[in-house]
């Protein structure tokens, strides 16, 4: 009896498992950049903001547009949202945001120096606004 | 030997004068735009807000990675 139900415990372990890898998938899937994105940022031709939102280094085909746009949309919404909690304001909390996200940016990767300009992030630590922590 | 100091004094201070105007002839003026200019940093953002926010900012991000 005992062996017996540990097998089954076993069994159920093992279903459980598999249940919690299954669910795990979509939300991988979720949690990656869109191709078209992705590729965009590789290729610099969309970099980090100051204002913690992504920027158009050079003209956007309407495909990118499209993509990019709704990303900067999505953002505004979660920087609302966190930083109604935070009792700060959407620009503040946006722009704390631009910090850590030039911070985050890959050798390689556009992003907007202090002066407005597009760098392109190197080895060193990019160039920030004075305030960045 | 006073005067020749002087006068040279007048000199330079004619030159001076006449360099000045030069110099605003060749100025270029610039009209104020009719529109207001919009300067997109928030220059009123304290750095003691960015610094409270930071570590709320990075769960965020963290938790968010498929629109950063």
């Amino acid at each position: 009896m005992a062996r017996f139900s540990g097998n089954l415990g076993r069994k159920m372990a093992i279903l459980a498992a598999a249940l919690a890898v299954a669910g795990m998938i979509p939300a991988a899937a979720l949690a990656q950049r869109d191709p078209v994105y992705a590729s965009a940022r590789a290729a610099g031709q969309v970099g980090e903001k100051v204002d913690g939102y992504l920027g158009y280094v050079t003209p956007p085909p309407p495909a990118l547009k499209a993509v990019i746009d709704e990303l900067n949309i999505k953002r505004k919404a979660v920087y609302a949202d966190k930083a109604a909690a935070a009792k700060a304001t959407v620009e503040e909390y946006a722009l704390t945001s631009g910090c850590l996200l030039i911070s985050q940016t890959k050798p390689g990767e556009k992003y907007q120096g202090p002066d407005g300009t597009w760098q392109t992030r190197g080895a060193s630590p990019p160039l920030r606004d004075s305030r960045c922590p | 030997m006073a005067g020749t100091g002087n006068r040279l004094r007048q000199l330079r201070l004619a030159a001076m004068v006449a360099l000045g105007s030069m110099m605003t002839a060749g100025c270029i003026t610039v009209k104020a735009p009719d529109k207001p200019i919009v300067i997109e940093l928030n220059i009123n953002i304290k750095q003691e807000v960015v610094y409270r926010l930071a570590g709320d900012a990075s769960q965020t991000i963290d938790s968010n990675k498929d629109i950063f």
